[in-house]
């Protein structure tokens, strides 16, 4: 991928995020909610839980079907954090060996259980959370933060990291182009140059982040960011609220797959 | 009245690397005025325009805004009374929606929810952005960004508006409607550009900076069409008064 697609991409993220669906119009701070919760719950498992973590793919589906998300970008988008997660687990077959279960006379280890529930786990974290980027806008995601009592000064942070990647990306690209128009072949592409080049981003950015404070101060910027209260929170969201714990509870404390396989199996005999 | 004064006294000012940037500097700019602020790259323009809100202090001499001069206690109070519009426009919208980048100004001025909202609408009204409102500043075009700077520093209703190249990066049409803006502003105005054009067009009167002093002040109509000292400037005769 060439940087100029990457860049496109993340554009992406961030289009998707003007949708118009049930699961745009909900209140951010009510969405940063369920997140967390769902988060927490999902890593509070054990780490040789499998059956009872399937359950919770429902949400993710639900937000990528009501929230019209193409699954396939979302998916690529995983793949390309998920060696994080490999890296984790790739060692827990080679030092977990206690056989859990033998299935047609294959020995699984528990290295192999917990290696799968952490890939699990990283499945429906990040995509929960990638999910949550792309149906609520950023900015909206940041004013709920604050309102929901995170620090001023980290908040702060984010706003101007998501301001400022875009015209950081589009400065780095312009560098990268005015590089390869004049390096031909090989030449100017090596090390020495890429590494001036950071050192020319990182001065230009420095100038930049002067030139902001200033504006910053031009008006009036006393060390707080203000902001208006744009949301209020309604019944829909309150009532996605109470759902949402109500099946983390649930889905948390009863075995569900178990069930359900008992259920089918009851069925059959 | 006096309130809308500005005026420059002896000003000097060196950079922290050793150059000199301004070289006493005097000039008084009365209320209503408007006002082009020309000269060569390098000469001092934009040094000249920071230190009208007090981003940048002088070493030596004396700033006045209204009936206040400018030093380190009385910044917050002139940062309200003058409006500073950059150069690039990204510098300058930093928040992330472009309701939100307007609001700044008005909300850290303490004002109530109802009346940032007014103040808001009306200064993106005058600059014809107001269905922009909801956009984030990176999906705007350049033309769009500069509309919405201003309307940010309209929105803290000045005194004085001060310009840094506001025509940079515009195309003609968004040019020409920048200068029918400029028009019906009645504030004073002091505007820094190599435009000399839009300097003739918005500004009755012209100042021109030379390595850091006042070179000429007079009637713009005067100054631009003097060949002779614009081409020692490093400029040249606006474009609407050659003749060939």
């Amino acid at each position: 991928m060439t940087f100029d697609e990457k860049y496109f991409d993340i554009g992406r993220l961030d289009r998707l995020s003007y949708g118009e669906t049930f699961v745009h119009r909900l209140d951010p701070r009510a969405k940063v909610i369920g997140t967390m919760l769902f988060l927490l719950t999902v890593v509070s498992f054990s780490k040789y839980e499998i059956a009872a973590l399937a359950p919770f793919f429902l949400y993710p589906m639900l937000l990528v079907t009501v929230g019209e998300i193409p699954v396939r970008f979302i998916i690529k988008k995983m793949i390309v954090v998920s060696p994080f997660a490999i890296f984790i687990g790739i060692f827990n077959p080679i030092l977990d060996t206690r056989t859990a279960a033998v299935i047609l006379g294959v020995s699984v280890s528990t290295g192999w259980v917990s290696f799968l529930s952490i890939l699990l786990k990283f499945t429906l974290t990040i995509s929960v959370a990638l999910l949550l980027i792309a149906t609520t806008s950023f900015s909206g995601v940041c004013h709920a933060l604050r309102r929901l009592g995170f620090p001023a000064l980290f908040v702060s942070q984010l706003l101007f990291l998501y301001r400022y990647l875009f015209v950081l990306m589009e400065e780095t690209m312009r560098i990268i182009r005015a590089r390869d128009m004049r390096s031909f072949g090989k030449r100017g592409t090596g090390l020495r140059v890429f590494v001036r080049l950071i050192g020319i981003l990182f001065l230009r950015t420095v100038d930049r982040a002067e030139r902001i404070y200033y504006a910053m101060l031009s008006r009036g910027f006393a060390g707080d960011m203000p902001a208006l209260k744009r949301s209020r929170m309604v019944l829909r969201d309150l009532a996605y609220l109470s759902v949402m714990i109500a099946c983390l509870w649930v889905f948390r404390f009863f075995p569900i797959t178990e069930g359900i396989g008992r259920r089918v199996q009851e069925l059959l005999r | 009245m006096s309130h809308h004064i500005v005026e420059f006294k002896d000003v000097f000012f060196r950079y922290p690397d050793g150059t000199q940037a301004l070289g006493g500097i005097n000039f008084r700019i009365t209320h209503g005025e408007s006002v082009g602020v020309v000269g060569a790259n390098g000469a001092g323009k934009s040094t000249l325009l920071q230190h009208m809100n007090g981003y940048l202090m002088p070493a030596s001499g004396t700033v006045t805004i209204g009936d206040l001069r400018l030093t380190k206690r009385t910044r917050q109070e002139i940062r309200r009374k003058v409006g500073i519009v950059f150069q690039n426009p990204d510098d300058q919208l930093f928040m992330p929606t472009v309701f939100d980048d307007v609001a700044f100004g008005p909300l850290n001025l303490g004002m109530d929810e109802a009346s940032v909202r007014e103040r808001v609408n009306k200064a993106l009204c005058m600059v014809n952005s107001l269905a922009l409102r909801d956009k984030p500043p990176h999906h705007l075009s350049c033309g769009q960004k500069s509309a919405v700077a201003i309307a940010a520093v309209m929105a803290m209703e000045p005194d004085i508006l001060a310009m840094d190249e506001p025509a940079a990066n515009l195309d003609p049409k968004s040019r020409r409607s920048l200068i029918t803006l400029l028009k019906t502003f009645k504030h004073s105005k002091i505007i820094a550009s190599h435009d000399l054009d839009l300097i003739l067009d918005v500004c009755g009167r012209c100042i021109v900076i030379g390595d850091g002093v006042v070179v000429a002040d007079g009637p713009s109509s005067e100054i631009l069409s003097d060949r002779a000292l614009l081409e020692e400037n490093s400029l040249e005769l606006p474009l609407s008064l050659q003749r060939r």
